[in-house]
């Protein structure tokens, strides 16, 4: 009895990270191999890295730019924004907090159509790649604003900032001089975690994009839906190498930044 | 400047932004579904209309199915991650965390090559097996990306659970089982609803995994998309949009206040 109930567990636990790794390893030998379908036996080869790369190098330093650009403006909307809602803990932070984080709920295709609705017809925006930036910047920044407010509500702000404003420091001084080096662990996580989610979104950046403005993942299902699944497989592996190192950083930055929360 | 004026500046930009970007938007979509033939009624058209009731339908009884498995699983691999250390924990720990950060596409195309056409499956089996285009793929799809969300929760969880609680039934005789169903699983109660919660929300607006894989499955997200990109029927793929949104946000809400967090959605 005592093996049984620790053995089916187990077994659970196994099978769980086959159905999930299987694939993936799949995935990156597809990408490397010469012909798929005929297998490994057919050898090793760069060929499809070198395809995705002629194919796809333009929507790859799209998304790192796009990436970039949305960690900047969640930088510049979030840490003040929360910074705001730590100094006022009442039920209007909570409300607004909660409003801002409808993104995170709403699914992404619902608010792609909103915004469609409301700023489709004005040309220029709609076809520049500042159309996609808001979209990635909706979905994101609740988690700036969250992790940001997490540490600053741990700390004791009042205080701190009391005792520099009993100094003389002006309150632009004390957010420079003291509110931001304490949020840093609560801005790294969050930093991370914006550039982790917009490099791998898909479902606004699919109905904001155009034909011109392919972004990695818009550029994956295209390759699926058209390529050899070599090339497919390939590209994949690209976001691979991309995106696990980001999300390992992502883990380890909340989990430092959670700590200190605590 | 005075503290009051500095603080409220601070929140002026992320205001701005969350106006003419969040709150404008959709109260347009929630006029536009309004805006059709139907008018307001267009609510009442989606009930009976027999192909998006049958929509409706399908796509909660797939997230119904794959809250279930995902609950089965995650909380058996997540409740023995945590009660057990062993050379190579961590390893089985991150291979059941990485899929957070695929895009739904990802997951399509990881089903694909376990069920496609030039799958996993179909070369290893005698037969001719090709799951991932059916709803049996769909259901695989989501809960690739379920089980990690789900497993998250309940390991949070279940690390906060005391250990006294378990020996104290050990020493007053209870065997294995009696442990999991009378002092675990109530323990965990709250973070399983919020973890189903998760998931079902998740799976309800998942778009770029059914995007990939459904050529010809209906489900939510993808009759929105073709309501919209197709047909132009910008009043229903509203309408739709609408109810789809109301249905996850207010699950996500039920799991944030008995969990106290939420993992992003996506999918």
């Amino acid at each position: 009895m005592k093996s049984l109930s620790r053995s089916i567990p187990l077994t659970v636990t196994l099978l769980a990270c086959a159905f999930l790794l299987i694939p993936i390893i799949q995935s990156v030998l597809a990408g490397l191999t010469v012909n798929y379908f005929r297998g490994l036996s057919s050898g090793l080869t760069l060929k499809w890295i070198g395809e995705v790369w002629t194919l796809y190098a333009g929507s790859i330093f799209l998304s790192i730019g796009l990436a970039l650009a949305c960690l900047i403006v969640t930088l510049i909307l979030g840490v003040p924004a929360a910074y705001a809602l730590a100094r006022n803990p009442g039920r209007a932070s909570r409300v607004l907090e909660e409003f801002i984080s409808l993104p995170l709920a709403i699914p992404g295709l619902a608010l792609a159509l909103a915004l469609l609705q409301l700023y489709g017809g004005w040309t220029d925006f709609r076809t520049s790649w500042l159309f996609i930036l808001v979209g990635h910047v909706l979905y994101t920044l609740p988690f700036m604003v969250r992790s940001v407010l997490s540490v600053l509500a741990a700390i004791d702000l009042k205080t701190l900032e009391e005792g520099a404003a009993s100094l003389g420091a002006s309150p632009v001084r004390r957010f420079v001089d003291i509110v931001v080096p304490n949020a840093l662990p609560g801005i790294l996580a969050g930093a991370l975690t914006v550039v982790t989610l917009s490099i791998g979104e898909f479902n606004l950046t699919w109905m904001l994009h155009t034909p011109y403005l392919k972004t990695l993942p818009v550029g994956l299902a295209d390759s699926y839906a058209s390529m050899r699944l070599e090339i497919a497989s390939a590209y994949t592996l690209v976001f691979f190498v991309m995106i696990v190192p980001l999300l390992v950083a992502m883990q380890w930055a909340s989990a430092r930044a959670q700590r200190i929360a605590q | 400047m005075t503290q009051r004026h500095f603080v409220t500046l601070c929140l002026v930009p992320l205001a701005v932004f969350t106006m003419a970007f969040l709150a404008i938007p959709l109260g347009r979509l929630i006029l536009a579904s309004g805006k059709g033939e139907a008018g307001w009624a267009i609510y009442l058209q989606i009930l009976q209309t027999p192909r998006y009731l049958s929509t409706l339908v399908q796509t909660v009884v797939v997230s119904l199915a794959v809250t279930v498995a995902a609950l089965a699983v995650s909380t058996t691999a997540g409740l023995f991650l945590v009660r057990n250390r062993f050379r190579g924990r961590n390893l089985l720990l991150s291979i059941l965390t990485l899929p957070l950060a695929f895009p739904g596409v990802v997951v399509g195309f990881m089903i694909i090559l376990l069920g496609g056409r030039q799958g996993l499956v179909n070369a290893l089996t005698p037969g001719h097996v090709v799951f991932a285009y059916s709803v049996f793929g769909l259901f695989l799809g989501y809960l690739y990306f379920s089980i990690p969300r789900v497993l998250l929760t309940v390991m949070a969880a279940a690390e906060k659970i005391d250990p006294a609680l378990e020996e104290a039934a050990q020493t007053l005789g209870a065997p294995p089982h009696r442990i999991v169903i009378d002092v675990l699983l109530p323990a965990l109660a709250p973070a399983l609803i919020a973890a189903g919660a998760i998931a079902f929300a998740t799976a309800m607006g998942a778009f770029g995994t059914a995007f990939t894989l459904a050529t010809d499955i209906d489900v939510l997200p993808m009759v929105i998309y073709t309501e919209f990109t197709l047909s132009a029927n910008i009043a229903m793929a509203s309408a739709l949009s609408v109810v789809l949104g109301v249905v996850t946000w207010a699950l996500l809400l039920i799991a944030r206040s008995l969990s106290g967090s939420t993992v992003a959605a996506g999918g």
